[in-house]
Parts: C-alpha cells; sequence; structure tokens
C-alpha cells in the first residue's frame, strides 16, 4: 500500500517537472482555463443567491396585484373598481396604489415614485432611495426637484432609505399622495393599481379567477407567479451563456485533445525512453493522469475561490454593467452567499473529467508502443 | 531553481489548501447567511411596507424594472424569446404569467 | 553461465512484402561477470539481438534463458519487471530526458519501484558523487558535456543495482579520449561483479583489454572466429 502512495508521489514528481519544463505553455493554459471556471462559477454562484434571495424577501410581496387594462396597455384604474369587486371570500384587505416612474434627464436615470399613505409625509417632503442620493449627490435636508409638464416641483430629503435593502429600493422616491397627485396629474379616485391581501395561499387562484369573471378588463398578478418569475428569472439566458460558455470549455478541451493527440516526436521519443528505464504503460497512464488532475483541479479550485470573491467580495463587478445596461442608477448590495451544492458538483466534473480524459486517451496508443523502440 | 521541498508534496500542499479554502468559503457562506439573516429580514419588511414586487437591478427600462408587472405588449414580450433591445432586457426572462399561457 | 540463447530468430513484418530476416538461428552463451561485446556493422542484428536479451522485445522464434528462466513467452508485465531489476540500459544517445535535472534523470528507472525517497534520494546522490558529477547534480542534462552526459546515462542504468549492463554503441557519440575513459569505468564495473554487454563497430571498444570476449556478427547470423 505505501509503495502504491510512493509510486504515486514520484510520478507527480516527474509530472511536475515535466510541466515545468514548458513554464509559460502550462501556466497560460491553466490562466485560460481558470478564467473558464471562473465565468462559470461567477454567473452561477451570483445568479443561484439572487434567485435565493429573491425568493426569501419577495415572498412578503402582495398576494394579488390588479392592473386594469386598456388596449392591452396597463392604464390607471378608478377607485370604484374596489366596490366593484364587492366582498371576496378570504381577501382580507383591498387598497389602491399610487406610484408610477419618473425620468430625470439631467442625469439620465429612471426612478420608480411610490406615494404611500402611511407614510405621514407632507407635501414638500420626499424620502429617497440611496441610489439615487449616491447618484446626485442628495443628502439629508437637500433639495430633491421633479419637473412636470410646465413645472417644477422641490421637495427637502427627508430620508434615505437604509443602504442595505438597496437591491430593492435604490431608485424609489416617496411622497406623499397629494403631492404625487399634482405633479403627475392623476385625479383623485384613479390609483395605479390595487393590491389584495388574501389569508389563505390556497384560495389565491380562486380569487383572481373570480375577478377575472366579474371584471374582465383586469389583470391579476400573483406572488407565486412573481416568485416564479424570480426563480427562472435567468434561467434561459443564463442557459444561453451557459450554452457559450460550455461551448468555450468545449473548445478547450478540444485544444487540449488536439495538442495531446498530435505527439510531437520528442513526447513520443520521452515515452520510448520511460519503458526502456523500466516504466510500465500503467505508469505513464497514471502519470498523464496526474497531468490532467494538476491542470483541471488546479484550474476548478482557482476559479471556484476568485468567483466566490469576486461574487460576495466585489459584488460581482463584472455583472455590473450587463444588469446595468443603459441605466445610470445600480444597487449597491452585498449578496448573501448561498452556494448550491449540485452546481458546483457539476462544474467540478464538467471541469475535471473531459480534460483528464483528453490528456489521458492520446497517451494510451503511444505508451503501448515496444520499449525497444527507442533502440531502432 | 529548485524548491526546498519535494514536487509532489508542494502539489499535495496546494491542493489541500485548496479545499480547505472551498471549505472555507461554505462556512463563510453559512455564517454570512445566519449574520445578515436581520439585514434581510429588513428587506422583506421594506418589501412588505410598500408593497413591492420586483429587484431594483436594471432601471433601464419599466418591464426591466418591474418584471412582474410588465404589459404584454412591452418590447420585452414580442415574443418570449425574442432579444430585447435594452441591454438588460436581454438576459431577463419574461413574467411567468406571460410565459406560462 | 548467465544467460543462454538457443535458436533465436527475429523477424520484422512477418508475412508482409517487406518482411525482414533481422536475425536467424542464434544460440549463444553469454557469461557471467565478463564484458562481452558484439561485435559488427551497422545492420548486422547486433541491436535487435541486445535489445532482446534485455526483455526490450521478444524473438518470433527461440528460447531466452536467464539464470534457468525462461524469459522468452512471459507476459510483459513480468518482463519489464525483470528488466527494471536485472539490466541497466546505456544507449548509444544517452538518451536522457531534457528539462529534468542530473538527478531526477538518475532516479527516474525507480520511480515505478515506490521507494522511500530519502533512501533512493541518497543513493543517487552517492551514484553522482561517485562518477564525480556533484557539481551539476541539479543542473538540467542539456547543460553538460558528451562525457558528462555519458556518465548521468551510466548512473541512470546503475540505479536500480542491477546484475547485468547493457550498452548499444556506448561510445559513438564519444571522442576518442572520453572513449577510453568510458572503457575504464566499465573496467571499474566489471570489478565490482556486473556482467556487461556492449555492442559496437569502435575499435577503440572491441580492442580494449576490458573486453573478455568478442562475438562477431553479421546479417543476423554470428561469425564464428
Amino acid at each position: 500500500m505505501i509503495e502504491f502512495f510512493r509510486k504515486q508521489a514520484y510520478l507527480i514528481d516527474f509530472t511536475m517537472s515535466s510541466l515545468l519544463r514548458r513554464k509559460g505553455k502550462n501556466f497560460g493554459l491553466l490562466l485560460v482555463y481558470t478564467l473558464i471556471v471562473f465565468m462559470l462559477a461567477s454567473v452561477m454562484l451570483f445568479s443561484h443567491s439572487l434567485r435565493k434571495e429573491a425568493g426569501i424577501i419577495l415572498q412578503q410581496s402582495p398576494e394579488i396585484i390588479v392592473q386594469r387594462l386598456v388596449a392591452g396597455r396597463h392604464a390607471l384604474i378608478p377607485a370604484e373598481y374596489i366596490q366593484k369587486m364587492g366582498r371576496l371570500r378570504g381577501v382580507t384587505s383591498k387598497k389602491g396604489r399610487l406610484w408610477g416612474y419618473f425620468y430625470n434627464p439631467v442625469v439620465k436615470a429612471n426612478y420608480t415614485v411610490m406615494a404611500p399613505d402611511h407614510l405621514d409625509l407632507s407635501t414638500t417632503e420626499v424620502i429617497i432611495g440611496a441610489g439615487i442620493a449616491r447618484t446626485i449627490g442628495l443628502g439629508i435636508g437637500d433639495y430633491f426637484t421633479m419637473r412636470s409638464n410646465n413645472d417644477t416641483f422641490s421637495f427637502q430629503v427627508k430620508d434615505i432609505i437604509e443602504r442595505n435593502s438597496e437591491l430593492v429600493t435604490t431608485d424609489l422616491v416617496l411622497i406623499s399622495p397629494k403631492a404625487y397627485r399634482v405633479i403627475t396629474g392623476i385625479p383623485e379616485g384613479q390609483f395605479t393599481d390595487i393590491v389584495l391581501s388574501v389569508r389563505n395561499p390556497r384560495e389565491v387562484r380562486k380569487v383572481a379567477e373570480k375577478l377575472v369573471q366579474k371584471l374582465p378588463d383586469i389583470r391579476p398578478v400573483l406572488r407565486e407567479e412573481i416568485l416564479r418569475t424570480y426563480d427562472s428569472i435567468f434561467a434561459w439566458r443564463q442557459g444561453i451563456v451557459f450554452v457559450l460558455l460550455i461551448g468555450a470549455l468545449l473548445a478547450f478541451v478540444i485544444f487540449a485533445w488536439d495538442k495531446a493527440s498530435g505527439l510531437s516526436a520528442e513526447e513520443k521519443r520521452e515515452i520510448g525512453i520511460l519503458k526502456a528505464v523500466g516504466w510500465e504503460s500503467a505508469d505513464i497512464l497514471h502519470m498523464k493522469f496526474w497531468e490532467g488532475i494538476i491542470i483541471s483541479l488546479s484550474a476548478f479550485m482557482l476559479g471556484y475561490l476568485a468567483a466566490y470573491l469576486h461574487v460576495f467580495y466585489s459584488s460581482a463587478v463584472l455583472f455590473e454593467s450587463v444588469l446595468k445596461g443603459w441605466a445610470t442608477l445600480y444597487p449597491q448590495f452585498k449578496l448573501v452567499p448561498f452556494i448550491d451544492g449540485l452546481q458546483i458538483a457539476t462544474l467540478f466534473f464538467f471541469t475535471i473529467f473531459p480534460y483528464v480524459v483528453a490528456t489521458i486517451i492520446p497517451i494510451w496508443k503511444a505508451s503501448v508502443t515496444d520499449p525497444d523502440a527507442i533502440m531502432r | 531553481m529548485f524548491p526546498v521541498i519535494r514536487k509532489s508534496a508542494f502539489v499535495l500542499i496546494f491542493f489541500l489548501t485548496g479545499t480547505l479554502l472551498m471549505m472555507l468559503t461554505v462556512i463563510d457562506a453559512m455564517t454570512k447567511q445566519s449574520s445578515t439573516r436581520d439585514s434581510l429580514n429588513q428587506r422583506a419588511m421594506l418589501v412588505k411596507e410598500f408593497g413591492l414586487s420586483d429587484l431594483a437591478l436594471s432601471t433601464e427600462a419599466r418591464y426591466t424594472r418591474h418584471l412582474t408587472l410588465a404589459d404584454r405588449h412591452s418590447a420585452f414580450q414580442d415574443h418570449p424569446t425574442s432579444f430585447d433591445h435594452f441591454p438588460s432586457g436581454s438576459i431577463f426572462l419574461p413574467p411567468s404569467q406571460l410565459t406560462h399561457d | 553461465m548467465l544467460i543462454s540463447l538457443s535458436d533465436i530468430n527475429k523477424v520484422f513484418n512477418q508475412g508482409k512484402h517487406n518482411e525482414f530476416h533481422a536475425i536467424r538461428d542464434i544460440s549463444l552463451h553469454i557469461e557471467a561477470g565478463k564484458v562481452t561485446c558484439l561485435k559488427g556493422s551497422s545492420g548486422s542484428g547486433k541491436t535487435t539481438l541486445l535489445s532482446m536479451i534485455g526483455c526490450l522485445s521478444r524473438p518470433t522464434s527461440g528460447r531466452i534463458t536467464l539464470e534457468n528462466k525462461i524469459l522468452s513467452g512471459l507476459p510483459e508485465r513480468f518482463l519489464t519487471d525483470i528488466r527494471r531489476h536485472t539490466f541497466g540500459f546505456i544507449f548509444q544517445k544517452f538518451n536522457l530526458l531534457q528539462g529534468l535535472s542530473v538527478l531526477e534523470n538518475v532516479m527516474l528507472p525507480a520511480y515505478p519501484l515506490g521507494l522511500n525517497h530519502k533512501d533512493l534520494k541518497a543513493s543517487a546522490q552517492k551514484l553522482i558523487s561517485h562518477f564525480g558529477l556533484d557539481r551539476v547534480m541539479n543542473n538540467p542534462v542539456e547543460w553538460l558535456s558528451g562525457g558528462e552526459s555519458q556518465r548521468v546515462a551510466i548512473c541512470r542504468a546503475l540505479i536500480n543495482d542491477p546484475q547485468i549492463l547493457i550498452a548499444d554503441e556506448p561510445t559513438a557519440n564519444l571522442d576518442t579520449r572520453l572513449s577510453q575513459e568510458f572503457m575504464g569505468l566499465l573496467d571499474e564495473l566489471r570489478k565490482t561483479g556486473k556482467t556487461i554487454l556492449i555492442t559496437s563497430h569502435d575499435p577503440i571498444v572491441f580492442n580494449s583489454p576490458v573486453v573478455d570476449r568478442i562475438v562477431e556478427m553479421q546479417d543476423g547470423q554470428i561469425m564464428e572466429s
């Protein structure tokens, strides 16, 4: 048994010596491979953690949001609809909401403006999300302006929403309903949408069906749909990214295969020497196995660790520009790390297995050559 | 030119360190999950208070800011698999109620 | 008598149009503790014969015995095992692995045996200093001169302490002075009880007093002398 381990240690010694002979080439190889693993692992860690987080916090979203559609577009919903809905079994509250978007052309930022009625804000006060405060450099007490059709309205910043909730509130502007109606011109008795609370989650679907029967021009958005949307938030595009990256991975393996299968005369000669001095074919295959493991396992470990640091300690800076797109507001948030063991195991398998196979197979043929080849 | 330790010993130490660090990431994730529970709850409470339905990741377009409340006829829903002209719209999946029926 | 060959034939590409009969009906006895030289021009079959004796290849027909053990017919694994414990090889072009140090090259044949690393390293270092190579021990082999390379090849052949040393045209790449030096080293090895088999067509080798017996070969057959 001890001989076996000692022998493996010798084979690793040899593999390392032989890898170090072409330092530039092999480190380059390792770097490229690590980079591919890093990208894959980053996407995995980021989307899984984001999905988990969304699943937890959006659990508190309204059970049903009722929108009115006019000509296929989301339109204001009259307050009478609340009465029209009538008494619905299981619904504990019905409330109209006022909210919308505001585009600030100066900083080219889109805000989400909400006018909640429970906040005791005077008509000249505003509470803003931390992202807005950061982007335009506002503090508490400063003035925040919004332009409507023909007027400019100024508000004093009463508060800034806590920084650690930026993931959901970075672009929020909270003002009083009265001020909101003045700025936007939404008349009294009209709302953006209506939120319903339903006590028993099993009744939600039934309630939604009844609503659509009673009021055919509305569209209910259910919490389970919200959760489902975020559960698969990046699913298809993540899939595309994965297909691309797996493609890169395969290209890499093919490259490695090609390199290895076109064994140079030099390498063939070396195998011949090893056989002549008393190595068996199995020893040579073992040695090559270690070579594959050393490169691919290093790439896996380094790539994964770098991805972990990237996603959870640098807030996934590389993804920021992708998610941000043309926007100027982007939340500063530290994702809570959730690791999906199965994903990591899959990545492990696809990093190690094809590479090791690609290094071993071509050697197979060379390693069974006659040991006397070297003397001819 | 030659390391003080044997090359195989170096490889072993390297991989052990790597394994250890990987285990450390799991421990780190678990401690963070418990230490950030409060701020996670805080976010959840804000979601409840204002009836929020979406993450504020991409604020560039209405339908990427509020994915789940998007109109059926926003650009992004021309077809569930079409690419969007907003960069972020091309990485998000349309809301489930649009892709399921 | 250590090695005995009876009616050995070796045919390459048997049955094909380029069939080549390299060795014809050779019977030979090689004595222990002596230096035997297979002399002949290139193509005489001496290297082929040597590789069969050293278990690097197998005869097409005939029997090879090593101390009454029959070698021909053993499966590859056993042959490899016998080869690495019984034979040490010195090749014509030295065949050292480029990029590896002298020490690593010398230790190489012992790797598959799984010996204790300290012991193996110590015995390799002992061999290396015995052949006066301490100074270059950790240098990569491509920095070495021809004579140094030759000595490294000898060290490598000796690392598993084999009974028999096989050298194929060992002086082909050496000048006269180094060739004579090599014969001196062989003499030393013979005195320690090693059996040595050399192929050569170099007069420095077969005229050397170190060689006990010369077997002359031509066209795959032994010329009676």
